[in-house]
């Protein structure tokens, strides 16, 4: 039970240098690993090459030996850096939590998401409050594997550390695996219990 | 007015044209025939309190003509567009939707659409479907739909690159569900915008079609006939049959153009917060 990158290579456009030159990783069912690496060395195409947003142009992903599926309810569930971009301008936030399914009371408390939030509409929140639901999202469409690329960058400390605590409770009670994209050294440290470090091992 | 922001101006005047363009469309439509029918006791009278728009050679009221001929013409405008409007998205989300294949054929139609000039291709059009109501509908339809149907191909390209497409189809929603849910709902501005600013051409077009005799038969109604039928008459110093009625066409076409900008400073959202 592991999801892996194999030999990945990738470019965008064929014109374009290599981002991703033999990339290889893996990451088991219930572990937690953190990503860090310097801006431009590929943080971002990786984890997009993990969750299937991006095809790799050589190599292969695999979820347990076989492709990621690409049809129904994803296993590998990403969460962007940007709440407000990944989040539909147009939608009350009640209809954006239900596209994964049913909304759970529970993890609603647990992020600390008023009721009254769910009837707004995106652009009447703020970025921290946003996250909350991009990460809700992502928790209740029952992911195998939980990809956060650097979603706690913009947040103030509190509040990152109360969206940690329950993606980790969350991640534990389900034993997910989570992958955590950081720049912040002791956050990734506090997180995952092993820390690779792009620009030294695949460059 | 002077308490209220510009906004709210907007939306007043907005209501304000929609009344007045209502107002004529159902006082066309209720005036009885015999309101215009003609008695030759009363010919070629020139304008007066009786007649505001004066008479024609038949002794026909050329006020109660006008206005019976403006509703005919708003109602193929508001069909011709609405046609134009409803085949335009359908072709432009096929267009940024369907396969590359699609795209490029549909970028292909377009263009050769576009190249042609309108009035040529609605007069072909109209005379080959047997003129009438029906020809210039058809004529008139089949040519409006190009800008919009590019317009909405490139909104359409732009929203399913979005971040929250990519990620609803991680969550196992269906190309449809997506059409659906995340991209129609955006068209919506552009589409009612469109489809108000493209009822000034399809009303000029039926009346030049007309005008020069390829669109509605001349016992209609309607603008282009009666400027068509001023003609005859304009050397021998009845000016009024051509300057009244084509003055109101002019001034219901200005109005159709400045409600649809209107509508688009109001749904806009660039220019939403001014």
């Amino acid at each position: 039970m592991a999801l892996e990158a194999k030999n990945v290579f990738f470019r965008y456009g064929k014109k374009q240098p290599w981002i991703l030159e033999d990339c290889t990783l893996r990451i088991d069912k219930g572990e937690r690993l953190a990503v860090s690496a310097p801006s431009g060395y590929g943080k971002t195409t990786l984890v997009l090459l993990l969750a299937g947003y991006l095809k790799p142009a050589k190599g292969e992903i695999l979820l347990d030996d076989k492709p990621l599926p690409t049809k129904g309810i994803c296993p590998v569930q990403l969460i962007f850096q940007h709440p407000e971009k990944a989040i539909n301008p147009r939608w009350r936030l009640k209809r954006v939590l239900e596209e994964s399914g049913r909304i759970r009371e529970d993890m609603l408390d647990a992020f600390g998401i008023e009721r009254a939030w769910l009837d707004r509409f995106p652009r009447e929140l703020s970025g921290g409050e946003l996250q909350r639901f991009c990460v809700a999202r992502a928790l209740m469409s029952g992911a195998d594997y939980l990809i956060c690329d650097e979603i706690s960058t913009m947040l103030d400390v509190i509040t990152q550390a109360q969206i940690w605590n329950v993606v980790l409770a969350e991640a534990e009670k389900h034993n997910m695996g989570v992958i955590a994209v950081t720049h912040n050294q002791h956050l990734a440290e506090r997180i995952a219990a092993r820390t690779i470090d792009l620009s030294e091992n695949f460059k | 007015m002077r308490n209220l922001n510009r906004r709210a101006n907007v939306v007043i005047l907005t209501v304000f044209m929609m009344v007045i363009l209502i107002a004529i469309y159902a006082f066309g439509l209720l005036i009885p025939d015999d309101a215009a029918a003609g008695s030759f006791l009363y010919a070629k009278q020139p304008p007066s309190l009786t007649h505001p728009f004066g008479t024609d050679a038949l002794g026909r009221d050329l006020l109660m003509r006008t206005l019976k001929g403006m509703s005919v013409s708003m109602t193929v405008g508001t069909a011709a567009s609405v046609i134009s409007a409803v085949f335009a998205v359908f072709v432009g989300v096929a267009a940024a939707a369907g396969s590359k294949r699609v795209d490029v054929f549909i970028n292909w139609v377009i263009d050769i659409v576009m190249g042609v000039p309108h009035t040529i291709l609605v007069i072909l059009i109209s005379f080959a479907m047997g003129r009438g109501l029906k020809g210039l509908l058809v004529g008139i339809a089949a040519t409006h739909w190009c800008s919009l149907a590019r317009l909405i191909r490139g909104e359409v390209l732009q929203l399913r690159s979005m971040q929250y497409v990519a990620v609803s189809r991680k969550l196992g929603k269906s190309g449809g569900w997506i059409l659906a849910h995340h991209l129609l709902p955006h068209l919506g501005p552009q589409f009612l915008v469109g489809l108000v600013l493209m009822f000034p051409h399809a009303i000029l077009h039926e009346a030049s079609v007309s005008f020069l005799g390829f669109g509605l038969p001349p016992e209609q109604p309607a603008i282009g006939i009666i400027l068509s039928e001023s003609m005859r008459y304009i050397g021998a110093g009845m000016w009024w049959p051509a300057v009244l009625p084509g003055l109101t066409l002019v001034l219901i076409v200005l109005l159709i153009d400045k409600l649809g900008d209107n509508l688009r400073m109001v749904m806009d959202p660039y220019s939403a917060q001014e």
